[in-house]
């Protein structure tokens, strides 16, 4: 698989990076360079390996699966200017039908 | 201010402060005279890129604990409430956090005094400190050299004698290698075993609080006054920490096993001959040296150079120019998005971002993303596999030379080449320290020992070991 300025041009519009035309070509180049390298892994038989290492992973830290509150530094009461019922109370958009009302 | 008290442990320098004998505003003072000295000139450090002043609030010890008055540099990319947190990045320059980094609580909790910000390549990308936006910072040993990366800032400042211990961070041996090239002891714990809330994130999976000592006591003091589980991150173990500070003793009963991948016939000749001396000094200490496989390492650099861009695109995704730092007014969002992060990265950061976008794209997820999934697992399990036939831990060199020349290496993918023996630890999760074990043409080479996730202590107990046995042959 080559790498193409197409290819670049594409991933750096995913990744939301202005790259001039100009500067295009070594970024073609290396990215090149580095997959060639990456070509070796296609050698090793590996299917599955992930899903049984994982299984077998000490000290992975999981979850209950259960909704609890969200661990802040600090409580939300501490820096919300006002709350109701676990919500922030913010002023009401100007574009609200009844804007002026206050929140 | 002398020398000499800069010289003396983390852990000796606190018991002063905290006996009364020394006053924590004269290791203040030691630290930012050090600081200054080491600055100067345009062959300066460039180690510490925003310092304290001595007349900050921040600066006095929040406690008398075991790290009283202690001065500590923290790397860049560390929540910090009162220093900037820039990444060694044009994007986040001037950037102050609202919050602090649980790390960074906890070391000043035990009464460390930060002095500053140590200079890293940009986002933690990079072997060799020189990927900053504040230009490449030098190694105490020979100014011409690099002091390794990423967390290059960090071990210059220890090696220096400005501070005895530092926080880096390491996602490949970003500890490890700059430990190697400096002189000095770096600590990368097990995976979950340090909270990484307010490490600035790189690639989640990879990603640990790592520090330095210029000891392997103080490495483990300051290990052990990290650890433990944090809510504030969801990937914290619940582990019990255990004490680190096992100091030295007899090896008899440890079975250290070396990794032949590790010991290449392309070896440089005196990095061999010096890993040879500390096996040779570990077997004198009692314990049994044997010859192990881990048959996947030929793979590890592959599988980190796609897995740690795959997951740097994301977490960097966030650096928009509307979230945190800088800003470039362009026509429309999309277009303001582009300028601003092409302006703010430097390559080293496009590049990769670059990479861990194709990686991921559609078409090419299940070649390079899946996997290089699937061969991390198999890395994992080599190390399982030789610690279950009876090995405690794996000795290895660090690098495989010492410090490279600044701007010696000017290829991509060379340059991933030296961490080619630190990124494995961080595929399997499993801890490991670099400590000093000799010298080769007067610049200092690190051995690297590594050990079953959640067992610091064993690993901790051949180093110190190590250490004593090595005495100053380690740094001649």
């Amino acid at each position: 698989m080559r790498v193409t300025p197409d290819d670049v041009r594409h991933v750096a519009t995913l990744a939301r990076l202005s790259i001039p035309e100009g500067e295009l070509a070594p970024y073609v180049e290396q990215l090149n360079a580095i997959l060639g390298h990456m070509e070796a892994l296609q050698q090793v038989p590996s299917s599955g390996a992930a899903a049984a290492a994982d299984a077998a992973r000490p000290g992975m830290a999981l979850r209950a699966d259960v909704v609890g509150a969200v661990p802040l530094t600090r409580l939300p009461t501490e820096f919300a200017p006002a709350m109701r019922e676990g919500f922030f109370l913010v002023p009401r958009l100007a574009t609200h039908e009844d804007a002026g009302e206050g929140a | 201010m002398s020398r000499s008290l800069l010289d003396l442990t983390a852990a000796q320098l606190g018991a002063a402060v905290r006996e009364g004998r020394t006053p924590a505003s004269e290791l203040l003072t030691a630290s930012l005279d050090r600081l200054a000295e080491t600055h100067a000139g345009a062959d300066g450090l460039n180690a510490i890129v925003h310092r304290v002043g001595t007349d900050d609030a921040a600066v006095q010890p929040l406690a008398m604990g075991p790290l009283a008055g202690v001065p500590v540099a923290i790397k860049d990319n560390f929540a910090t409430r009162t220093l900037p947190t820039t990444c060694g990045s044009k994007i986040l320059e001037g950037w102050v956090s609202p919050y602090e980094a649980t790390a960074v609580r906890k070391l000043r909790e035990a009464g460390a005094v930060v002095i500053g910000k140590a200079n890293m390549d940009e986002f933690a990308m990079g072997s060799s400190t020189e990927h900053s936006a504040f230009g490449p910072s030098r190694n105490p040993h020979d100014r011409r050299r690099a002091p390794g990366g990423s967390s290059g800032g960090s071990a210059a400042a220890v090696a220096a004698g400005i501070a005895p211990i530092a926080l880096g961070s390491e996602t490949g041996g970003s500890v490890r290698q700059p430990a190697a090239f400096c002189g000095i002891v770096g600590v990368k714990p097990t995976y979950g075993r340090v909270s990484r809330y307010g490490l600035v994130a790189f690639a989640s999976s990879l990603d640990c609080v790592a520090p330095f000592g210029r000891t392997v006591d103080d490495a483990a003091l300051a290990t052990e006054i990290i650890s433990g589980h944090d809510p504030l991150d969801a990937t914290s173990a619940a582990h019990a920490v255990p004490a680190m500070r096992v100091g030295p003793g007899p090896l008899a009963g440890l079975v250290v096993g070396v990794p032949k991948e590790y010991f290449p016939d392309s070896l440089m000749p005196e990095v061999r001959a010096t890993c040879d001396r500390a096996l040779e000094a570990l077997r004198a200490q009692g314990a049994t040296i044997r010859e192990v496989s881990l048959p996947h390492t030929p793979y590890a650099i592959p599988v980190y150079y796609i897995i740690a861009p795959a997951e740097a695109s994301a977490n960097l995704a966030r650096f928009d120019g509307v979230r945190y730092g800088m800003r470039l007014e362009a026509d429309g969002v999309q277009a303001m998005y582009g300028a601003t992060r092409a302006a703010g990265f430097g390559a080293e950061v496009t590049r990769r971002i670059l990479l861990g976008t194709y990686v991921l794209s559609a078409g090419y997820y299940d070649a390079y993303y899946r996997k290089a999934q699937e061969v991390r697992a198999l890395i994992a399990r080599d190390f399982t596999d030789v610690f279950a036939s009876g090995v405690h831990v794996l000795f290895t060199p660090t690098t495989p030379t010492p410090a490279f020349a600044l701007g010696a290496i000017s290829d991509p993918y060379e340059m991933y080449l030296s961490d080619i023996y630190t990124v494995t630890a961080n595929l399997a999760g499993i801890p490991g320290i670099s400590l000093p074990i000799g010298r080769v043409n007067g610049l200092p080479v690190g051995g690297q020992l590594l050990a079953p996730a959640f067992d610091e202590p064993t690993m901790f107990r051949a180093a110190y070991a190590l250490e004593e046995a090595l005495g100053a042959e380690a740094h001649r």
